[in-house]
Protein backbone atom coordinates (compact mmCIF):
# COMPACT_ATOMS: atom_id res chain seq x y z
CA UNK A 1 0.00 0.00 0.00
CA UNK A 2 1.17 3.63 -0.71
CA UNK A 3 0.76 6.00 1.37
CA UNK A 4 0.33 9.73 -0.16
CA UNK A 5 -0.13 13.14 0.72
CA UNK A 6 -2.43 14.09 -1.96
CA UNK A 7 -5.72 15.78 -1.28
CA UNK A 8 -8.18 12.86 -2.48
CA UNK A 9 -10.03 14.08 -5.47
CA UNK A 10 -13.55 12.99 -4.05
CA UNK A 11 -13.28 16.22 -1.30
CA UNK A 12 -16.15 18.09 -1.28
CA UNK A 13 -15.18 21.56 -2.30
CA UNK A 14 -17.26 22.79 0.66
CA UNK A 15 -14.49 20.85 2.99
CA UNK A 16 -11.78 23.74 1.84
CA UNK A 17 -13.65 26.48 3.13
CA UNK A 18 -14.76 24.75 6.47
CA UNK A 19 -10.96 24.29 6.71
CA UNK A 20 -9.84 27.44 6.71
CA UNK A 21 -12.64 28.73 8.95
CA UNK A 22 -11.36 26.20 11.31
CA UNK A 23 -8.42 27.58 11.19
CA UNK A 24 -9.00 30.85 11.41
CA UNK A 25 -11.03 30.43 14.19
CA UNK A 26 -8.82 28.48 16.53
CA UNK A 27 -4.90 29.39 14.75
CA UNK A 28 -2.20 27.12 15.84
CA UNK A 29 -0.65 28.15 18.96
CA UNK A 30 2.48 29.81 18.41
CA UNK A 31 5.75 28.30 19.87
CA UNK A 32 6.87 30.87 22.55
CA UNK A 33 10.10 33.31 21.45
CA UNK A 34 13.11 31.91 23.01
CA UNK A 35 13.30 35.04 25.56
CA UNK A 36 10.20 33.64 27.01
CA UNK A 37 11.77 30.46 28.74
CA UNK A 38 10.34 30.41 31.73
CA UNK A 39 12.26 28.54 34.88
CA UNK A 40 10.00 25.54 36.12
CA UNK A 41 10.48 23.08 38.72
CA UNK A 42 10.64 19.76 39.12
CA UNK A 43 9.89 17.66 42.31
CA UNK A 44 11.61 14.09 42.06
CA UNK A 45 9.74 11.63 44.72
CA UNK A 46 12.85 8.68 44.87
CA UNK A 47 10.97 5.94 46.74
CA UNK A 48 12.93 3.32 45.43
CA UNK A 49 16.49 2.43 46.45
CA UNK A 50 16.45 -0.44 43.59
CA UNK A 51 19.43 -0.02 41.68
CA UNK A 52 17.62 0.25 38.18
CA UNK A 53 15.28 2.62 39.62
CA UNK A 54 18.42 5.17 41.56
CA UNK A 55 19.78 5.01 37.57
CA UNK A 56 16.65 6.43 36.59
CA UNK A 57 15.96 8.99 38.71
CA UNK A 58 19.56 10.43 38.70
CA UNK A 59 19.70 10.35 35.04
CA UNK A 60 16.06 12.34 35.08
CA UNK A 61 17.09 14.71 37.68
CA UNK A 62 20.58 15.69 35.80
CA UNK A 63 18.93 16.17 32.68
CA UNK A 64 16.36 18.39 34.29
CA UNK A 65 18.67 20.32 36.05
CA UNK A 66 20.70 20.70 32.89
CA UNK A 67 17.61 21.63 30.98
CA UNK A 68 17.09 24.97 33.36
CA UNK A 69 14.70 23.04 35.44
CA UNK A 70 14.48 24.15 38.84
CA UNK A 71 15.17 20.50 40.57
CA UNK A 72 14.35 19.33 43.99
CA UNK A 73 14.32 15.64 44.90
CA UNK A 74 12.58 14.15 47.71
CA UNK A 75 14.53 10.94 49.13
CA UNK A 76 12.28 8.82 50.96
CA UNK A 77 11.66 5.27 52.43
CA UNK A 78 14.18 2.57 50.14
CA UNK A 79 15.77 5.84 48.22
CA UNK A 80 17.09 7.26 51.69
CA UNK A 81 19.55 4.37 51.43
CA UNK A 82 20.90 4.89 48.67
CA UNK A 83 22.50 8.67 50.07
CA UNK A 84 23.88 6.89 53.41
CA UNK A 85 28.00 7.00 52.39
CA UNK A 86 29.03 3.92 51.11
CA UNK A 87 31.78 3.09 53.99
CA UNK A 88 28.57 3.15 56.39
CA UNK A 89 27.79 -0.46 56.91
CA UNK A 90 25.30 -0.41 59.98
CA UNK A 91 22.81 2.26 60.41
CA UNK A 92 20.24 2.72 63.20
CA UNK A 93 20.00 2.30 66.85
CA UNK A 94 17.83 -0.12 67.47
CA UNK A 95 18.52 -4.27 66.48
CA UNK A 96 15.45 -3.75 63.90
CA UNK A 97 16.68 -0.63 62.21
CA UNK A 98 20.64 -2.24 62.27
CA UNK A 99 19.24 -5.69 60.84
CA UNK A 100 17.49 -3.63 57.78
CA UNK A 101 20.53 -2.01 56.93
CA UNK A 102 22.68 -5.32 57.33
CA UNK A 103 19.50 -7.21 55.15
CA UNK A 104 20.11 -4.06 52.94
CA UNK A 105 23.63 -2.88 52.59
CA UNK A 106 22.85 0.75 52.22
CA UNK A 107 25.02 3.47 50.18
CA UNK A 108 25.15 4.72 46.88
CA UNK A 109 27.38 2.12 45.08
CA UNK A 110 25.31 -0.87 46.87
CA UNK A 111 22.53 -0.95 45.17
CA UNK A 112 20.35 -4.19 44.17
CA UNK A 113 18.54 -5.15 41.13
CA UNK A 114 14.85 -5.64 42.10
CA UNK A 115 15.01 -8.60 39.44
CA UNK A 116 17.94 -10.54 38.53
CA UNK A 117 19.84 -9.28 40.95
CA UNK A 118 21.35 -13.12 41.71
CA UNK A 119 23.40 -12.08 44.42
CA UNK A 120 25.11 -9.55 42.91
CA UNK A 121 26.00 -11.09 39.27
CA UNK A 122 23.06 -8.49 37.83
CA UNK A 123 24.66 -5.41 39.51
CA UNK A 124 28.15 -6.39 38.49
CA UNK A 125 26.54 -7.58 34.58
CA UNK A 126 25.03 -3.98 34.72
CA UNK A 127 28.46 -2.01 35.39
CA UNK A 128 30.04 -4.17 32.71
CA UNK A 129 27.40 -3.20 30.32
CA UNK A 130 27.54 0.07 31.09
CA UNK A 131 30.70 1.27 30.73
CA UNK A 132 30.99 -0.76 27.83
CA UNK A 133 28.06 1.61 26.18
CA UNK A 134 29.29 4.50 28.05
CA UNK A 135 26.36 5.05 30.47
CA UNK A 136 27.37 6.97 33.50
CA UNK A 137 27.60 5.19 37.29
CA UNK A 138 25.29 6.14 39.85
CA UNK A 139 27.70 7.51 41.59
CA UNK A 140 29.28 9.69 38.91
CA UNK A 141 25.26 10.89 37.97
CA UNK A 142 25.14 11.75 41.84
CA UNK A 143 28.26 14.32 41.50
CA UNK A 144 27.02 15.96 38.06
CA UNK A 145 23.42 16.42 39.46
CA UNK A 146 25.22 17.96 42.56
CA UNK A 147 27.47 19.97 40.25
CA UNK A 148 23.83 21.40 38.22
CA UNK A 149 22.30 22.04 41.61
CA UNK A 150 19.92 19.25 42.05
CA UNK A 151 18.73 20.02 45.66
CA UNK A 152 18.40 16.97 47.83
CA UNK A 153 15.58 16.89 50.15
CA UNK A 154 15.76 13.79 52.92
CA UNK A 155 12.23 12.88 54.08
CA UNK A 156 12.51 13.10 58.20
CA UNK A 157 9.91 10.87 58.80
CA UNK A 158 12.20 8.21 57.50
CA UNK A 159 15.35 9.32 58.84
CA UNK A 160 13.22 8.93 62.34
CA UNK A 161 11.97 5.93 61.10
CA UNK A 162 15.43 3.81 60.20
CA UNK A 163 17.45 6.02 62.43
CA UNK A 164 19.72 7.60 60.08
CA UNK A 165 21.69 10.37 61.85
CA UNK A 166 23.00 13.35 59.69
CA UNK A 167 26.07 11.90 60.08
CA UNK A 168 25.36 8.82 57.91
CA UNK A 169 24.32 10.53 55.19
CA UNK A 170 26.64 12.06 52.32
CA UNK A 171 27.16 15.46 52.05
CA UNK A 172 25.72 18.15 50.05
CA UNK A 173 21.99 17.31 51.19
CA UNK A 174 19.64 19.81 52.17
CA UNK A 175 17.58 19.89 55.28
CA UNK A 176 15.45 16.99 56.10
CA UNK A 177 11.57 17.79 55.25
CA UNK A 178 7.95 16.18 55.35
CA UNK A 179 5.60 15.42 52.86
CA UNK A 180 3.67 19.16 53.55
CA UNK A 181 6.77 20.50 51.77
CA UNK A 182 6.29 18.71 48.65
CA UNK A 183 2.61 19.09 48.66
CA UNK A 184 3.54 22.62 48.37
CA UNK A 185 5.47 22.58 45.96
CA UNK A 186 3.11 20.49 44.34
CA UNK A 187 0.33 23.09 44.76
CA UNK A 188 2.37 25.77 43.32
CA UNK A 189 2.82 24.37 39.90
CA UNK A 190 5.62 21.87 40.28
CA UNK A 191 6.10 18.85 37.55
CA UNK A 192 6.46 16.44 39.49
CA UNK A 193 7.68 12.09 39.03
CA UNK A 194 7.95 9.38 41.74
CA UNK A 195 10.05 6.42 41.16
CA UNK B 1 38.60 12.34 13.25
CA UNK B 2 40.79 14.98 11.47
CA UNK B 3 38.12 16.42 9.30
CA UNK B 4 35.38 16.99 12.05
CA UNK B 5 39.14 18.61 13.81
CA UNK B 6 39.32 20.72 10.34
CA UNK B 7 35.74 21.57 10.33
CA UNK B 8 35.88 23.80 13.77
CA UNK B 9 35.26 27.54 13.50
CA UNK B 10 37.14 30.48 15.12
CA UNK B 11 34.26 31.81 17.50
CA UNK B 12 33.94 28.56 19.32
CA UNK B 13 33.77 29.58 22.91
CA UNK B 14 34.23 25.47 24.64
CA UNK B 15 34.58 21.95 23.08
CA UNK B 16 32.25 19.36 24.28
CA UNK B 17 33.72 15.97 23.23
CA UNK B 18 30.68 13.47 24.40
CA UNK B 19 31.99 10.80 21.74
CA UNK B 20 31.46 7.26 23.36
CA UNK B 21 29.18 8.88 26.22
CA UNK B 22 25.34 7.73 26.52
CA UNK B 23 22.16 9.55 27.61
CA UNK B 24 22.31 11.79 29.80
CA UNK B 25 26.12 12.56 29.59
CA UNK B 26 26.14 14.57 26.37
CA UNK B 27 23.47 16.86 27.51
CA UNK B 28 25.14 17.18 30.83
CA UNK B 29 28.71 18.10 30.07
CA UNK B 30 26.89 20.41 27.34
CA UNK B 31 24.69 22.47 29.92
CA UNK B 32 28.22 22.61 32.05
CA UNK B 33 30.02 23.72 28.96
CA UNK B 34 27.90 26.51 28.19
CA UNK B 35 28.21 28.33 31.70
CA UNK B 36 31.65 28.74 30.46
CA UNK B 37 30.82 30.97 27.70
CA UNK B 38 29.87 34.74 27.28
CA UNK B 39 25.91 34.84 25.83
CA UNK B 40 25.89 34.99 21.81
CA UNK B 41 28.91 32.49 22.16
CA UNK B 42 29.11 29.20 20.17
CA UNK B 43 29.47 25.63 22.07
CA UNK B 44 30.67 22.80 19.71
CA UNK B 45 29.58 19.12 20.73
CA UNK B 46 30.93 15.57 19.13
CA UNK B 47 28.63 12.70 20.06
CA UNK B 48 27.85 9.56 19.47
CA UNK B 49 24.87 8.82 20.69
CA UNK B 50 22.00 8.78 18.69
CA UNK B 51 19.57 9.80 20.75
CA UNK B 52 21.45 12.75 20.94
CA UNK B 53 19.97 13.87 17.39
CA UNK B 54 16.54 14.40 19.13
CA UNK B 55 18.21 15.34 22.89
CA UNK B 56 20.07 18.01 21.35
CA UNK B 57 16.62 20.14 19.44
CA UNK B 58 14.70 19.46 22.70
CA UNK B 59 17.52 20.89 24.79
CA UNK B 60 17.74 23.90 23.26
CA UNK B 61 14.07 24.22 23.07
CA UNK B 62 13.99 24.12 26.87
CA UNK B 63 16.71 26.06 27.69
CA UNK B 64 16.07 28.76 24.82
CA UNK B 65 20.04 28.26 23.54
CA UNK B 66 20.16 28.46 19.95
CA UNK B 67 20.83 25.17 17.82
CA UNK B 68 22.96 26.54 15.28
CA UNK B 69 24.33 23.48 13.02
CA UNK B 70 23.72 19.66 13.08
CA UNK B 71 25.71 17.90 11.44
CA UNK B 72 26.49 13.75 10.88
CA UNK B 73 30.26 12.52 9.94
CA UNK B 74 29.56 9.17 9.83
CA UNK B 75 28.30 7.75 13.27
CA UNK B 76 30.08 11.47 14.80
CA UNK B 77 27.11 13.70 15.44
CA UNK B 78 28.49 17.77 15.95
CA UNK B 79 26.07 20.11 16.84
CA UNK B 80 26.69 23.70 17.52
CA UNK B 81 24.53 25.25 20.42
CA UNK B 82 24.59 29.36 20.56
CA UNK B 83 24.43 30.59 24.17
CA UNK B 84 21.52 32.79 24.78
Amino acid sequence: MTLTTERPTTAEPGLDAIAEAIAAAAPAPALAPEEEVKSRDLVLIWYSGDLEKTWASLILATTAAASGVNTKVFITFWGLQAFVKDEVRVTGETWMQKMLSLMQRPGMSHRKLSKMNFLGMGPWMMGVLAKKYGVAKPTELLEAAQALGVEFMPCQMTMDMFGLKREDMIDGLGEPVGAATVIDLLNNGASSLFI
Amino acid sequence: MDTLETMTEPEIGARVDARGLSCPMPIVKTAQAIKTVASGALVEVLATDPGSLKDFTAWCRSTGNELVEQAADGTVYRFVIRRK
